[in-house]
């Protein structure tokens, strides 16, 4: 598979928030998303961006833009060095929370995406990957 | 300090997002908009979010205070032009805004306020 484009960015405010969605958003207009799926791709990596500095303390994205014969994709990694998640099955229901939010994030954004992967232990940050694809 | 405008429209206030708001904006937003009823008397909030791309929990949930705050101000408020790619993408989240009135443009939207200051005698 040919990775197409690769880019990292920092989160540690919530303006890279709003410049992740704007990244993100790029890629997925660029290889011909539609709306919809756009809108569902930058939805979950708002939802992620915002888990990464709320509760990882910060960390960094990566997208990088998928290419094989039968489809492209986007896929987007959340990294922090935080406290992590100490039961990760729990962290995925839905109204579970630990901060302000309403417990949507992990579990709303596994929803929007077709590949979801999280790798998080306490005490060793945590690291989402996402994939939205489309077929060629 | 980056603002979002209201506007004020005879017993309405009017709010059009047209920015991609960060969380602080959205944050002052809902500050400004509950001072603004109380200052203006306004009895009721129209919201038109027809140029936002996304909608993820932390405006929603903005949203759904607002429409919260404004009530127990003794305002309605209406939410109007969500993007269909917007409406999808909020229930998959888990995000259905119950309790939040919609309608699909401004004017519907007005028309909605206008109804219920008639019921409401005002």
């Amino acid at each position: 598979m040919a990775v197409l484009g690769d880019e990292v960015a920092p989160i540690q405010s919530s303006s890279d928030i709003v410049k992740i969605r704007q990244l993100v958003r790029e890629w997925v207009v660029k290889l011909g998303f539609s709306l919809v799926d756009q809108t569902k791709l930058v939805t979950a990596a708002s939802e992620l961006a915002r888990n990464t500095l709320d509760h990882g303390g910060g960390g960094q994205v990566r997208v990088e833009a998928l290419n094989s014969e039968s489809r492209r994709g986007v896929r987007v990694t959340f990294s922090d060095q935080g406290p992590g998640i100490e039961d990760v099955e729990q962290a995925m229901k839905d109204g579970y929370t630990t901060g302000s939010g309403m417990g949507l994030g992990l579990g709303g954004a596994k929803r929007l995406v077709n590949d979801f992967v999280i790798d998080s232990e306490p005490g060793q940050g945590t690291k989402v990957t996402i994939v939205r694809w489309r077929n060629v | 300090m980056e603002r979002i405008p209201i506007l004020k429209m005879g017993k309405f206030l009017l709010v059009t997002i047209q920015v991609d708001m960060h969380d602080q904006l959205a944050l002052t937003l809902q500050d400004d908009l509950t001072n603004r009823i109380v200052n203006d008397h306004a009895h009721g909030v129209l919201i038109d979010i027809a140029s936002l791309e996304i909608v993820d929990s932390f405006i929603g949930r903005m949203i759904a205070n607002i429409v919260g705050m404004a009530r127990m101000l003794d305002a309605e408020t209406v939410v109007v032009g969500m993007r269909p790619a917007v409406a999808i993408t909020l229930v998959e989240l888990g995000m259905t805004l119950s309790g939040v009135r919609t309608a699909l443009n401004v004017d519907n939207g007005m028309a909605m306020l206008n109804a219920s200051l008639q019921r409401q005698g005002a």
